[in-house]
């Protein structure tokens, strides 16, 4: 407005000045370079995986137009299946244990006690180192011949054999997700307990005065207000862990007998270690339709939460 | 902080661009380019050596006396043997990454199309020294060029305590898979069973494997490479075997090996027999102190090498065999070609052949009468592994659809299942789907 009290009083501004003002063009203008950065880096490659995807191509070998074969080939697949039953498996019940753990954690955390600071600090070190780091050293600690949890429970009397973590098909599932709970539950610790600050103490003071036990004050305050917070830590979560490819990689490879393979080792399995480079995309693609069903139904809760 | 005075920066930039002008002047006078553009540089990326002092002795000694010698620089390059891989997909996808790159198996057929013809470097050799192996030809070549210059075969023996196995009555190691089950079972009862891998990983997995099920009278597919014929009577009982075996005489554990878990078993003797390139002797030689006997005797006075034992159809080995393949998009074929000609010379492939003390068995004739076998006694059964090996794809040729079977671990799985509890027809079956899904 500035400008066209500058231009005189009664002059219409010109097309050019007006253009300027508009803000349709504002913010293009500034939400270019997102789109920039989201086109270049996330809707390219997904396009490229697509097409790639419909094609015959090897490694090193372009290939020709094959349709949705690689996807009826995929649908047909043995360890396919296995994989999609592992990954819905291994993202269900790792996100209820990281959530109970986490939720746990940030409620003890919001109290006050001394070395908060530090405590909450070191809460954060599974989420902080590298994952391949941390995987390796866990990798140790299930090891066939030395594993220390077995070293462990044999000296406390518990076990008289050896447990094979990693070549039983059920243990190694049960590893990887132990491992995967380590790693997560500081997520949804510390998000919780950022959604925990900004609930009033007021509301809990008001409820205890009123008479209610602290099991009431959490289900009927603490838990309402906290539930956007959740969902949202939970949508995070259940797409990483859907897409989890380093912890399995690094612990199993997919064996024992492609007994813990995901969605995301078996493509770069059949991609990479076999060089099928178009069905790899099949695979890494049959994710999205389950990510994409599980995103927009929790995108829809969350706003039913929201507008509650 | 000192003051920077408008002139002195103005005398600053023009005797820069003083020096650049004459800079420039003087190579456009030359008619060259300046001399550090000029060097080339050869990129090789291959295993991390199970032996360190090959490793060590190339970057030490060999990589700089070829730099002097050829007048290039090399990058050499160390990865995790199952890392080759991804970093060839990449290389190849992405045009851009290491000139030379280490092959293991047939992968030389499965990017036949992606690399350089070696069959000049490669017959040259292999005239020099007493002929290339059948074993090294049929890895390398498909008849019309050379995807990969051989380099080495990692023989894989087993590696067994001799005391222990005198211990339960067996003065040698058991040649048939009923006395190897026999003398397993007797160790195991005494918690020292054999150990093997079943997992998914490159070495000692299908090195147990593909000659397990070969001297069973089990193969792959018919000569013609096509004809899926896993699903017989003999792979069957080969697979039952295996149950019973896996029950009796080994290391449960074995399921999550990798090709290093069995070496540290061995060496922390929880395990009697383990089958594995020699890695584990060379590593008792090198550390006499560390690694001993119950009764303080140095462990490499208790280790000796055995072949795999024979079943039915006869005794085989599946040795680990590496290539080195020159990619197409490298913009230093020549130079890269010349490195592995320099490699390859009597004098430097013999430095490499000493430092590895028989873990890696030359590709040619000549190398099996060397004094290095008669070293060391222990050692000698690795002298023929690369005479004797068969690749997987038997009895079709190791082309690029016998290395997705093993790409894929249809074979070691196919054991695995049955050994957590599937029938043995259920297990065969499957892989025959499996197979038959590769092959079509």
């Amino acid at each position: 407005m500035a400008v066209t009290a500058v231009a005189g009083v009664g002059a219409r501004p010109t097309p050019r000045l007006r253009r300027l003002e508009d803000e349709r063009w504002l913010a293009m203008a500034l939400l270019f370079p997102t789109a920039l950065l989201l086109g270049l880096f996330i809707a390219y490659p997904f396009i490229e995986g697509v097409l790639l995807s419909l094609t015959s191509q090897r490694v090193g070998i372009p290939g020709k137009w094959v349709g949705l074969d690689n996807f009826v080939k995929v649908w047909n697949d043995s360890i396919f299946r296995t994989s999609v039953w592992n990954t819905f498996w291994y993202t269900a019940v790792t996100t209820v244990f990281k959530l109970a753990l986490g939720l746990w954690l940030a409620l003890l955390l919001n109290r006050h006690f001394r070395g908060k600071a530090i405590v909450r600090a070191f809460i954060l070190l599974p989420f902080i180192i590298p994952t391949v780091l941390s995987t390796f050293a866990w990798k140790w600690m299930f090891d066939p011949t030395f594993s220390v949890i077995n070293w462990a429970l044999f000296h406390m009397g518990i076990i008289t054999q050896r447990i094979n973590w990693l070549g039983d098909p059920d243990l190694a599932m049960t590893s990887i997700i132990v491992v995967n709970i380590w790693r997560g539950v500081p997520f949804f610790a510390i998000s919780l307990l950022a959604g925990l600050q900004t609930i009033s103490p007021e509301l809990n003071e008001a409820a205890a005065i009123d008479g209610a036990r602290p099991w009431k004050r959490f289900w009927y305050v603490t838990w309402p207000l906290l539930l956007p917070v959740t969902m949202v830590v939970m949508l995070f979560s259940v797409i990483q862990t859907f897409a989890d490819f380093q912890l399995v990689y690094v612990m199993t490879g997919g064996g024992p007998a492609n007994a813990t393979h995901l969605f995301a080792t078996y493509a770069y399995q059949i991609g990479i270690g076999t060089g099928l480079l178009s069905e790899g995309a099949a695979i890494s693609l049959a994710m999205f339709p389950f990510l994409f069903l599980i995103v927009v139904v929790q995108l829809l809760y969350i706003r039913r939460v929201e507008t509650r | 902080m000192a003051h920077t005075k408008r002139r002195s920066v103005i005398k600053l930039a023009g005797s820069a661009a003083a020096v650049a002008s004459t800079g420039m002047a003087g190579i456009l006078a030359s008619g060259r380019t300046p001399a550090f553009a000029q060097q080339k540089t050869v990129h090789w990326l291959k295993w991390v050596d199970f032996v360190p002092a090959t490793d060590q002795m190339f970057n030490k000694e060999m990589m700089p006396a070829a730099e002097k010698a050829l007048g290039i620089k090399i990058k050499l390059e160390t990865v995790n043997g199952n890392d080759l891989q991804p970093r060839i997909t990449s290389g190849i996808q992405s045009g851009a990454g290491p000139d030379i790159i280490m092959s293991f198996n047939s992968y030389t057929h499965l990017y036949a199309n992606s690399v350089v013809d070696l069959s000049d470097l490669a017959e040259d050799v292999g005239k020099r020294e007493g002929g290339l192996y059948k074993y090294a030809r049929a890895i390398c070549s498909d008849g019309k060029m050379f995807m990969g210059m051989p380099w080495a075969v990692i023989g894989g023996m087993i590696a067994y305590r001799k005391s222990w196995l005198d211990e339960v009555g067996a003065t040698k190691f058991p040649d048939t898979w009923e006395g190897y089950r026999d003398v397993a079972k007797k160790l195991k009862a005494k918690g020292r069973p054999f150990g093997q891998t079943l997992g998914h990983t490159f070495g000692d997995a299908p090195g147990f494997t593909y000659p397990y099920l070969w001297s069973w009278g089990g193969k792959e597919v018919e000569a013609d490479g096509k004809t899926v014929v896993i699903n017989t009577k003999d792979t069957v009982e080969s697979v039952k075997f295996m149950q019973g075996l896996w029950k009796d005489g080994m290391d449960e554990g074995g399921l999550a090996w990798d090709d290093t878990n069995n070496n540290r078993a061995f060496l922390s003797q929880t395990i009697s027999a383990t089958l594995n390139g020699a890695s584990i002797y060379i590593e008792t030689l090198r550390k006499p102190d560390q690694y001993q006997t119950a009764s303080g005797k140095p462990m490499n006075t208790d280790i000796l090498h055995a072949p795999l034992p024979k079943g039915p159809a006869g005794q085989f080995g599946f040795h680990l065999l590496q290539s080195n393949m020159i990619m197409k998009y490298s913009k230093n074929q020549d130079a890269a070609k010349e490195f592995l000609k320099y490699l390859h010379t009597e004098a430097n492939y013999r430095k490499f052949f000493e430092s590895q003390k028989g873990f890696a068995t030359p590709c040619t004739a000549k190398w099996e009468t060397d004094k290095l076998w008669d070293v060391d006694p222990v050692m000698t059964p690795y002298k023929v592994a690369a005479k004797l090996g068969q690749a997987p794809g038997f009895a079709g040729p190791p082309n690029a659809k016998a290395q997705e079977g093993l790409s894929k671990y249809i074979i070691t799985d196919m054991y695995a299942k049955a050994v957590q509890g599937m029938p043995a027809e259920e297990a065969v079956k499957w892989a025959e789907t499996e197979l038959k899904k590769v092959y079509t």
